[in-house]
């Protein structure tokens, strides 16, 4: 006989979902905070009380200053003008790369991305000798103009828009444009009216991250632009490390962060605004005559990224009247005038392990956040909560690499937080680097999978954790590949957050590429370029397994 | 005593006084329902009824606001999915495409880290069972949407669940498939005596799977029992059109009908399309509107006198009227429900 019937006591799921998902986002949370947090807030700190007492005014006094205008100004316009150029050359590029089907277009494909893992400085390195004297474009007197700086901006970051288009391209549904044409559209009108649109999404959240990058570029501005054109990012190293005005330097990243975060949430917003777009593959088709002007756009782009390469290995080989690898056999040397502490080879031998240790720190600390940010939110407060944390991972992709390193730099110096020589200090810094990429790799891909393939799995016995192992982990194991893939391409390349960080005898490549150039000589100077074509053929080996193991219809930036 | 409906049902699935809400919607709004081991239910109703939410509930997938679920009387509330006993297959079958077809069906068995050999002969023993020998080693994506539905069958069959939930299950399919696997998972679902729930949207997969069936509309039970019940006395003039009825009639035409098929109750009149017939000697009388030949039966749009425009048959071997010809009707008293005036 039943009584009285008891209350439900289902153990409350809402909390106890709520409970699991910050349990899940401790771990990330706590390492963010730490190395992340901290030092943006020490950096913050050391702007706004440079005595240990409020003081705002010198920050305001280092924003009214006329050189910090002319900075401002030519940062801003030198980004526009660089994304502007770089969606004109990416889009055609995009439509001929990952819509036609021709032989080697995977090679050419691999090619145009491969700028983007490339290390900046060698971009630097590798602009200079096209332009500068001797190269074979010098007759166009562009070295150490802003034309340059432009030039080497949108080779970098054609690949955000190729690939991040490309993909969204490669997976949309050809159906309204079929229809639009078999309406009487020409394919002009087709592409106006049923392709744009449906791509626009994809374009405005590219050109938002090229101008990002553009804005927050390094060491291409800093081995082109010298201290005549100088960026905000520029700026703050050289106040930092050759004018030692800390204050200076703070306001600056405070500046950049306010203006980054502002930029970030508007691509965020812009993004949630564009409706999903149904995801198809579709067969590439064969070029035709429609194709004749996008495939010459496409040549450009091609050659933008093809000449510098070609002229910084030409470099490489040259010796004295001849050819020959007397400047790769002399990477075992520390240069003349020991301008190096340690030869470049074992410079090399840095590279490799920091980049081993910086890519499993942030494939582990992308796949959690990537878990955590993607699962279904059961209760508005579980939405709640998920979308905070969301926004809190992303903000490493809002401060530059040289805030972090300073940052790092000037508050991890202290018990109990004195990493100054741990080996796993630069290593750190460039997994939060990478964090951004790892997680856009693998997010999209998790948000993908169906939540009934998790219910079906747990129906059928499968624990929650057996459920995530059997369903996600394995859906993700290419994905997986691909993100750490990037983060050992990023990491090798970093030169932002390890030009503050790395010591004198244990620097990486691109510090001893830098450190090369700044010195006179042209043994030094054909050194650096050795250098940064060994850099380059090895960030371009792991940028190609990378698009072998590319998941169609995913990705993009 | 206690009445039956308090009765703790100790065998099966027991579902009593459940509400389940999606905010401020009620999805599923006090529906109390039971299955005896052994037996299948459809629970049938229109899109957004609430059918598949009360699936998911008794799953574990959607905590209810108020009411419990029981199964061999043991409360469910705060029980996970995962140790439930049961197993849910959807209906698109939501099979893992990144494993084979064998490694799926495998998997409940796998979690459960039964030894090899046994995982081996259970998935052989399974395939056959459903009718696809020989597919283990393909991959799901080379499968015809029927083929994937009986891996998801195998797949959910294979640890002998105490309760087996099919959504829609062949829903996706098209008409001459369903109906075959709707013989094929009734056969199934007997040799296997695996205690099964159901939800449809489509009648005939209802009729032809389940021993009970439940109607459900706006969240609500509106009625179940037998097939034979709920088909020959639907609860109301919706519940027939849900039903396949073709035409529920009222008032004087309900009469005219009725008194024609010789039944003496009354109420509204639910009608089949073959409920009239074409017969010489047949106490109703009406004019064609309009004819179709099929090759079972000539269909036709009558208008009857007194009733109404109505559908009816003409059978092969009776010349069939065309448009405009007078005609005489007999009513099939088996293919008409009356539906008592609530």
């Amino acid at each position: 006989m039943t009584g009285a019937v008891a209350p439900v006591t289902a153990g409350h799921p809402t909390a106890r979902r709520l409970l699991a998902l910050l349990g899940l986002a401790a771990g990330p949370v706590a390492v963010l905070c730490v190395f992340f947090v901290l030092p943006v807030a020490g950096m913050l700190a050391e702007g706004f009380w440079p005595d240990g007492t409020f003081d705002p005014q010198g920050v305001l006094e280092v924003l009214a200053r006329p050189r910090v205008h002319r900075v401002l100004w030519f940062t801003l316009w030198s980004a526009a003008a660089g994304t502007v150029l770089t969606v004109l050359l990416g889009v055609p590029a995009a439509h001929v790369l990952y819509r036609l089907r021709f032989p080697g277009s995977r090679v050419l494909r691999a090619m145009l991305l491969m700028p983007f893992v490339l290390p900046t400085v060698v971009v630097g390195v590798a602009f200079r000798q096209v332009l500068g004297a001797g190269g074979p474009l010098a007759s166009l007197g562009l070295d150490g103009t802003p034309a340059a700086i432009i030039a080497a901006l949108v080779f970098f970051n054609l690949a955000v828009v190729v690939r991040t288009v490309g993909t969204a391209w490669e997976g949309l549904d050809p159906r309204p444009a079929q229809a639009a044409a078999a309406l009487g559209a020409s394919p002009r009108q087709v592409f106006l009216t049923a392709t744009l649109p449906a791509l626009r999404g994809a374009i405005v959240s590219a050109a938002s991250v090229v101008f990002l990058f553009c804005a927050t570029a390094f060491g291409v501005v800093l081995v082109l632009g010298g201290l005549r054109y100088a960026t905000v990012e520029t700026e703050i190293y050289l106040l930092t490390t050759q004018l030692l005005d800390l204050q200076a330097a703070a306001a600056l990243s405070l500046l950049q962060l306010v203006v980054v975060t502002v930029l970030l949430y508007g691509a965020a917003r812009t993004r949630a605004r564009t409706a999903a777009v149904a995801r198809r593959r579709t067969r590439a088709r064969r070029p035709g005559r429609t194709d004749v002007p996008a495939v010459l756009v496409t040549l450009v782009a091609l050659l933008l990224v093809a000449v510098p390469i070609v002229t910084l290995v030409v470099g490489s080989l040259q010796v004295g009247d001849g050819w020959g690898l007397d400047n790769y056999r002399a990477l075992d040397t520390t240069g003349t005038d020991q301008v190096v502490l340690v030869p470049v080879t074992e410079a090399l031998g840095n590279s490799l392990r920091i980049a081993v240790d910086a890519t499993w720190m942030s494939v582990g600390l992308g796949l959690l956040v990537s878990v955590v940010v993607t699962r279904r939110s059961h209760s508005t407060a579980e939405r709640r909560v998920r979308g905070g944390l969301d926004g809190f991972f992303m903000l490493p992709l809002g401060v530059s690499a040289v805030t972090l390193g300073f940052g790092f730099l000037i508050t991890l110096d202290q018990p109990p937080l004195d990493f100054r020589d741990s080996p796993l200090l630069v290593p750190v810094a460039q997994a939060l680097v990478a964090l951004p990429l790892v997680v856009r790799t693998l997010a999209p891909v998790l948000a993908g999978i169906d939540d009934r393939q998790r219910q079906a799995a747990t129906s059928l016995g499968a624990s929650p954790l057996r459920a995530l192992v059997t369903v996600d982990l394995a859906l993700l194991r290419t994905p997986l590949l691909a993100a750490a893939g990037f983060a050992f391409a990023v990491s090798l390349g970093e030169f932002g957050a390890t030009s503050f960080l790395a010591r004198d005898d244990r620097p990486t490549v691109p510090v001893v590429i830098f450190k090369l150039l700044g010195h006179p000589g042209s043994q030094n100077y054909a050194m650096a370029l050795a250098a940064s074509v060994v850099l380059a053929a090895a960030t371009a080996t792991v940028m190609f397994v990378v698009e072998r193991l590319r998941v169609p219809g995913v990705g993009g930036f | 005593m206690p009445t039956p409906s308090e009765q703790v049902f100790e065998q099966g699935l027991d579902v009593r006084d459940l509400t389940v809400r999606y905010g401020a919607l009620v999805a599923v709004d006090d529906v109390s329902l039971a299955l005896p081991r052994g037996e299948v239910m459809a629970v049938l109703g229109p899109s957004g009824c609430g059918k598949s939410t009360l699936l998911r509930a008794v799953a574990g997938l959607e905590p209810p606001a108020s009411g419990r679920i029981r199964f061999d009387g043991a409360d469910l509330a705060g029980v996970p999915t995962h140790k439930r006993g049961f197993a849910l297959m959807f209906q698109d079958g939501q099979l893992f495409d990144h494993r084979s077809v064998a490694a799926n069906v495998a998997y409940p068995l796998r979690i459960r880290r039964r030894p090899r050999g046994e995982v081996g002969a259970r998935v052989a023993e399974l395939l056959e069972l459903v009718g696809l020998e020989g597919y283990g080693d393909r991959g799901p994506a080379t499968l015809s949407g029927g083929e994937r539905q009986r891996v998801a069958l195998a797949r959910a069959l294979a640890v002998e669940p105490r309760l087996l939930l099919l959504d829609e299950p062949l829903s996706a399919l098209d008409a001459a498939l369903r109906e075959r696997l709707g013989h094929d998972l009734r056969a199934i679902l007997a040799a296997s005596r695996t205690t099964a729930l159901l939800v449809t949207h489509d009648h005939e997969e209802a009729f032809a799977v389940a021993d009970r069936m439940a109607l459900m509309r706006a969240g609500r039970l509106v009625q179940s029992g037998t097939p034979a019940e709920v088909w020959a006395a639907p609860a109301d003039a919706d519940a027939a059109g849900f039903l396949g009825y073709a035409a529920v009639l009222d008032g004087e035409p309900a009469e005219v009908v009725l008194r024609a098929a010789g039944l003496s109750s009354a109420g509204q009149v639910a009608l089949r399309r073959s409920a009239l017939r074409v017969d010489d000697g047949g106490p109703l009388t009406g004019r064609v509107v309009s004819a179709r030949a099929t090759p079972e039966a000539t269909r036709l749009v009558v208008m009857v006198t007194g009733v109404g425009e109505l559908a009816a048959v003409a059978h092969p071997g009776t010349p069939a009227p065309g448009p405009g010809e007078d005609v005489k009707l007999a009513v099939d008293g088996s293919r008409v429900a009356v539906i008592p005036f609530g």
